[in-house]
């Protein structure tokens, strides 16, 4: 998609949800490693949680189970506690 | 555009055979698109139909389709004729007032939307992808992707109905996602393209409509709610939810059959698939809930409830589909209506076929 160099890139800013930026977005790691996403809009992880790091994959999503399955011990990468909230 | 297939430089997209009938219904829609059956059934009869049954839905999957691609040996022009239409709108009606009939009335599009975002921390029992992810065999996968096939051999098409309906925000941001879907302009990465190589890595057929006999009335109904909401203007608002929910759940399944696909050993082209959509549907996810559905309903609060009623529907006929698949594969039955049969033989060094 054409984008005229003078308009400012957007990046939409969600207070319980990834960072959105007009693709396409190259993100430099901390290892100095760089990632690529051609997507017309790129979804940038904030909460951390993500498997698929620096993109969002929706880890951050409120988790709901009982007390008794929260302490599910199978799947270790599955037992997050969750301090965040579903969108509105 | 022309309303005839007239001869072409190129070899014409092929469509797929009728498929065999189930019941009264289908044989009469069948039987009229081969030119065999001149008399279509009353409204009564439809009205007596089972809403959710196999006969009615396979009528209804069977006269959309004249929507996308038609079958072989029947006549593009069918698409509007009037006797089909009517019947269409009678099976319609009886579908959609059962589904009104099923589901709470009123709720709120924040309260409906809220209850998609929450991930469960296990699996209750219902879930699919977490049984696929936690015991899928490689001949569960091979049905799963064989019913799944009735959808995403033509993901996001019953969607791009819904386009000239939208104005500005909206709009805008349905024709992004829907791009996106369509592979961003590229042929090689249109999802249902993807979906076709995944099929073909999972040792099962990816031509068009293959697999229509095999599909389970569970399956047909969650194809033809589609249509149904992408085909009528005055559905529009439910077509808008029913894409957001679909947009929401499909990130962190993705997920799990992504990982079910790994486990299985399947190949390359299966496991992209769904790894593409866990990205992917990140992204939509926010996308439509923002900006389609919240677009749409800045321009025209009163469909409301019309986003609601898409959102339930969805989650209804996913679940009956759902429960439908777990049954089957709990008993030790096979979950689709027919035997698969052996993967089908590759062509020579040409490459792989295109749908046939």
């Amino acid at each position: 998609m054409p984008r005229e160099s003078e308009r400012p890139r957007r990046v939409t800013v969600r207070r319980t949800g990834p960072l959105l930026v007009e693709g396409p977005v190259e993100v430099v790691l901390e290892d100095g490693s760089v990632v690529c996403s051609r997507r017309f809009t790129v979804a940038i992880c904030t909460c951390r949680r993500s498997r698929a790091y620096p993109w969002c994959d929706t880890s951050h999503r409120r988790r709901v189970g009982t007390a008794e399955t929260r302490s599910d011990e199978r799947r270790p990468d599955e037992r997050r506690t969750d301090e965040g909230k579903a969108e509105p | 555009m022309t309303a005839t297939s007239g001869t072409r430089p190129d070899t014409p997209a092929p469509s797929p055979p009728l498929p065999e009938p189930r019941g009264a219904l289908s044989a009469a829609v069948v039987g009229a698109l081969r030119g065999t059956h001149a008399v279509l059934p009353p409204a009564r009869e439809t009205e007596r139909a089972d809403a959710y049954g196999e006969d009615l839905h396979l009528a209804l999957y069977t006269l959309y389709e004249l929507h996308y691609r038609g079958f072989a040996c029947v006549d593009d022009r069918v698409e509007w004729d009037p006797g089909l239409l009517r019947l269409r709108g009678d099976l319609e009606r009886r579908f959609l007032a059962a589904l009104r009939a099923d589901l709470p009335p009123g709720g709120d599009v924040a309260e409906a939307m809220a209850a998609l975002l929450v991930e469960p921390v296990m699996d209750d029992g219902n879930s699919v992808s977490h049984f696929l992810q936690d015991e899928g065999q490689l001949g569960h996968l091979r049905e799963y992707a064989a019913l799944r096939s009735l959808y995403h051999l033509k993901e996001a098409d019953p969607h791009a109905w819904v386009i000239p309906r939208l104005r500005g925000r909206a709009k805008a941001a349905m024709v992004a996602v829907e791009y996106d879907e369509f592979g961003a302009g590229r042929a090689e990465d249109v999802h249902a393209r993807l979906f076709a190589d995944l099929m073909t890595d999972l040792g099962l057929d990816p031509a068009y409509g293959r697999y229509l006999d095999a599909g389970t009335a569970e399956a047909l109904a969650t194809v033809n709610l589609m249509s149904l909401l992408g085909l009528h203007r005055s559905l529009r608002g439910a077509l808008v939810g029913h894409f957001a929910a679909v947009e929401v759940t499909s990130s962190p399944g993705s997920r799990r059959l992504a990982r079910a696909m790994r486990r299985a050993g399947a190949g390359p082209a299966a496991r992209r698939f769904y790894d593409e959509h866990v990205e992917a549907d990140a992204v939509h996810e926010q996308v439509v809930r923002h900006d389609v559905v919240g677009g749409l309903l800045a321009d025209e609060p009163h469909l409301a409830p019309d986003v609601v009623f898409g959102i339930e529907a969805t989650g209804l006929l996913e679940d009956r589909f759902g429960r439908s698949l777990l049954a089957a594969w709990r008993a030790g039955r096979t979950a689709p209506r027919r035997p698969l049969g052996p993967p089908p033989v590759r062509p020579g060094p040409e490459g792989r076929s295109r749908d046939r």
